[in-house]
């Protein structure tokens, strides 16, 4: 049981920033200009290796000769665990920037926590992680404040994406059954309780950035950590999964 | 801010550790010191380049002139003695 929890919370934890990676990868080549391109591009990047020890972690765990690439690759929508924020559709610049900043001051509080975590394994990955993660959110933080501050035309559409992503930010918060068992032994944080520090921290640097907090709002009733998806999901994954599932382990 | 909206051009130089010389290594474009810091990090020190990053408006450098060259350069060419090679250099001595 306990590993069967272990390994559910792995694919919850890496999941997440495997589908942000991924749509991160998208927007590849259309970033405003060359350096932004490679910047953004670097931030999916680092998502991307710490989905992988997420996931090949997960794989061990479940010790039946599946790895890190079948989990990526072969597993069907139902089974991942990426929240919905990560799933939405890229739509501009400025869209890209507010999720990566609500995920990045989420993921801040979330793995300075679990690199407390009694489980030796999550605990080295989310140190490893961390350094990453603060410098995302130097960066997303700068852009908030940039865009809210900059000309009328970026705030308008900072503020709009704010208003577009911010129903989807109750599933941060939202208590998973196996990070409620797991918690009591140590391994996993409770996301309810990094809600209070998210909310302040967010808050303050909209605030400075001369935009509004949008009003919270529930958009759902059912949750990608519990395997229920967008309809952007499936899109998604039949286009990362088409070749591996064409030509089932290739090599180049 | 330049003509074609990008933002200032800038040099960037890193150290590749501490005590060692700043080396000349590309340029970027960013609006002002903050975003050309992160942009210089993104995109000159990703693969453990460097310890320490300076960087410098390109407008902000003199440099000498391709036609000097010649009025510059060249008389150093044939006097041997400006250079320290009738000297045995001590065994402690690094990085010259």
């Amino acid at each position: 049981m306990k590993k069967q929890n272990l390994y559910e919370y792995c694919l919850q934890l890496g999941d997440t920033s495997f589908i942000l990676s991924h749509r991160i990868a998208e927007y590849c080549s259309k970033a405003p200009h060359l350096e932004e391109d490679l910047a953004i591009t670097n931030v999916g990047l680092d998502l991307l290796g710490q989905a992988e020890s997420f996931l090949k972690y997960a794989a061990e765990i479940k010790d039946d000769g599946t790895n890190e690439d079948d989990l990526a690759f072969k597993r069907k929508e139902k089974d991942f665990r990426s929240i919905h924020l990560s799933e939405i559709p890229n739509f501009d610049f400025a869209f890209i920037l507010g999720r990566q900043f609500l995920m990045d001051v989420y993921n801040e509080l979330l793995f300075t926590q679990l690199s407390n975590s009694n489980d030796p394994i999550i605990n080295g990955i989310s140190k490893k992680s961390i350094k990453e993660i603060r410098y995302h959110l130097q960066r997303s933080k700068d852009w908030m404040i940039r865009l809210g501050q900059g000309t009328e035309e970026s705030n308008q559409r900072i503020q709009q994406a704010l208003n577009d992503l911010w129903m989807y930010t109750n599933e941060l918060f939202y208590n998973t059954k196996v990070e409620i068992e797991l918690e009591k032994e140590g391994i996993a944080v409770l996301s309810s309780s990094l809600e209070n520090d998210w909310r302040k921290k967010t808050n303050e640097i909209i605030i400075e950035a001369a935009l509004t907090v949008p009003e919270n709002q529930h958009h759902s009733m059912v949750y990608g950590k519990d395997g229920t998806h967008t309809e952007y999901l499936g899109y998604l994954l039949a286009e990362m999964q088409h070749l591996p599932l064409l030509y089932p382990d290739a090599k180049w | 801010m330049g003509e074609d909206n990008q933002g200032i051009l800038w040099e960037v130089f890193l150290q590749p550790k501490a005590g060692r010389p700043f080396k000349h290594v590309g340029s970027l474009h960013a609006y002002d010191k903050k975003m050309a810091m992160t942009a210089a990090r993104d995109l000159y020190t990703r693969r453990g380049e460097g310890k320490g990053i300076w960087l410098v408006k390109a407008d902000d450098i003199v440099s000498s002139q391709l036609e000097d060259g010649e009025a510059f350069f060249d008389p150093s060419n044939d006097k041997v003695y400006r250079h320290p090679t009738f000297y045995s250099m001590p065994d402690g001595v690094k990085h010259i």
